[in-house]
């Protein structure tokens, strides 16, 4: 395509925008109501699966370590789980340091069990993540066989159900902006459909006189493009600032190491990026869509 | 050169519009295409263009054969045509220029050839002077001979018209018709359906009659044939 096409195209696609004035108003109007709801739906599932990710990042995998073991022993069982395929951080306490964190857990009930401190019930214990939280199981059945190792502790059914809760709000998210884009979709193709119903007969010559297809599209196409970039303009103001709100009211009322909201920079500049782009796609597919009927003269 | 074998056409609602056609029309020729209405006068020309597609049969012009044309090559066949309709088909938001040069801007030619064409053929057309005027100012004959300009801006080797002088009074029509044999005199083959006896029969040219989608005529300077 030769340059000068190109400056035409675009100016064309500008030029439609302006002409069709009302027209551009109802299509940006479409696009700005469901980029809304899809922009403040992203928001809210993001965050709900940066819960999930955190909570899976907790998870750790509790390897208390048989009394009769020596020192060495106990140091090459360390090595060997650390070889295993999959664990990415392993942590010793000694049953004196578990005892401790047992007693300064409790506050002052926790004075009870300073009796223990002559004979300590305690294990000496390895502490493992993994590289995946979805390997947690399949590391800790490992750890069970190793030799010196009396028990292996991981919340096995609260793991379980977490992630059924992770997948269900991931998947039902998924679909609810899925469905919401191709309504959004239909909605810039409806309203696209209109304004080039106006300008069927301009199509028509242009067809009578030989422009080729793509020479007719482009300037809808990029008219559509503008239709779906204006459109997400009001959506990502909206969300900046009331992100931005939420967080700083929301977050100083949260003590939580997994429950946090994701910082307002750089996630809002994503969003942002995420809206633009399916604004525009929605727009070029709308009017992409919607001129192919025309185009058969 | 227009050579049409055994053409075929049904529309798919069922009505079969043109029955076996076979023409040969050589380059350089001014044709009248006559007929009742409703006969396949229309059909005929827009198979043409390669607004229709026949159902069956062959159609070369200019040695592009428009049954096997691929959809994507349409935009070239229609390149190498002018097209002349009834109702002009003027965009009435631009001025007379640009609709001429839209002809032109459309299949991506250069801007210095562009003016240089456009001018030219309004000057042809003897409406040089109202360039900036929107189609909407002029009289119809004014705006089919705009409508005549942008047909052939691109040099057409064909130039189709349908009923071009249908909605124009009769002293403007005689005006449109000497266009029509000055472009004809500069070596454009024209093809013209019309319902205007006077013209068919006063500027004598081939006349090829269909009816019932069959050519039942076709005469070197012949006559309308009909009564008005």
């Amino acid at each position: 395509m030769k340059l000068r096409t190109i400056a035409r195209h675009l100016k064309e696609g500008l030029k439609n925008v302006g002409r069709n004035g009302w027209m551009t108003f109802a299509s940006v109007s479409a696009v700005t109501v469901t980029l809304l709801l899809l922009g403040v739906f992203l928001v809210v599932m993001l965050n709900i699966n940066n819960f999930g990710r955190n909570l899976e990042e907790d998870v750790e995998i509790k390897v208390y370590v048989d009394l009769t073991a020596t020192d060495e022993q106990l140091r090459e069982l360390g090595e060997t789980i650390r070889d295993i395929p999959g664990v990415s951080q392993l942590r010793y306490s000694s049953k004196d340091e578990e005892l401790k964190n047992l007693i300064n857990s409790l506050g002052d009930q926790g004075k009870a069990w300073s009796m223990f401190e002559q004979e300590n019930p305690l294990y000496n214990a390895y502490f493992v993540k993994t590289s995946d939280p979805r390997k947690t199981s399949k590391v800790a059945e490992r750890l069970k066989t190793l030799d010196f190792v009396s028990e292996v502790k991981y919340g096995e059914a609260e793991i379980k159900r977490l992630f059924k809760v992770v997948d269900i709000s991931r998947n039902v998210g998924m679909a609810l902006v899925l469905g919401l884009s191709f309504t959004a979709m239909f909605l810039i193709s409806n309203t696209i459909k209109i304004t080039i119903f106006a300008r069927r007969r301009e199509i028509e010559i242009m067809k009578l006189v030989g422009a080729t297809n793509w020479f007719i599209r482009w300037p809808f196409v990029i008219e559509g493009l503008l239709l779906g970039v204006f459109g997400a303009v009001t959506p990502i103001a909206l969300i900046y600032w009331g992100y931005s709100y939420a967080y700083d009211t929301v977050s100083p009322m949260i003590d939580s190491s997994f429950i946090r909201l994701l910082p307002t920079e750089p996630f809002i500049y994503k969003i942002a990026g995420v809206l633009i782009l399916i604004g525009a796609l929605i727009g070029m597919w709308g009017s992409t869509m919607s001129i192919r009927k025309f185009l058969k003269v | 050169m227009i050579e049409m074998q055994d053409v075929y056409k049904q529309y798919k609602n069922g009505v079969h519009a043109i029955n076996g056609i076979n023409v040969t029309i050589k380059s350089g020729e001014f044709v009248y295409v006559v007929g009742p209405s409703g006969a396949g006068k229309s059909t005929f020309i827009k198979m043409m263009y390669r607004e229709e597609k026949p159902t069956s049969g062959a159609i070369l012009i200019n040695g592009i054969n428009l049954t096997t044309l691929k959809e994507r090559k349409v935009p070239y066949l229609r390149r190498s045509l002018g097209v002349v309709f009834q109702d002009f088909k003027l965009l009435p938001r631009l001025t007379v220029y640009e609709n001429v040069a839209y002809a032109l801007e459309v299949i991506e030619e250069s801007p210095k050839n562009i003016k240089r064409r456009v001018l030219e053929v309004l000057d042809l057309v003897k409406l040089k002077h109202r360039a900036r005027s929107l189609p909407g100012q002029l009289s119809g004959g004014e705006q089919q001979r705009i409508s005549i300009a942008r047909s052939i801006v691109n040099s057409p080797k064909v130039l189709i018209a349908d009923e071009p002088t249908g909605n124009l009074d009769p002293d403007t029509t005689w005006d449109i018709m000497e266009i029509f044999k000055e472009i004809n005199n500069r070596g454009t083959t024209i093809v013209m359906a019309t319902h205007n006896r006077e013209i068919v029969n006063t500027i004598r040219q081939r006349v090829i009659a269909i009816e019932g989608g069959k050519i039942v005529r076709d005469e070197m300077r012949g006559d309308y044939g009909y009564e008005a």
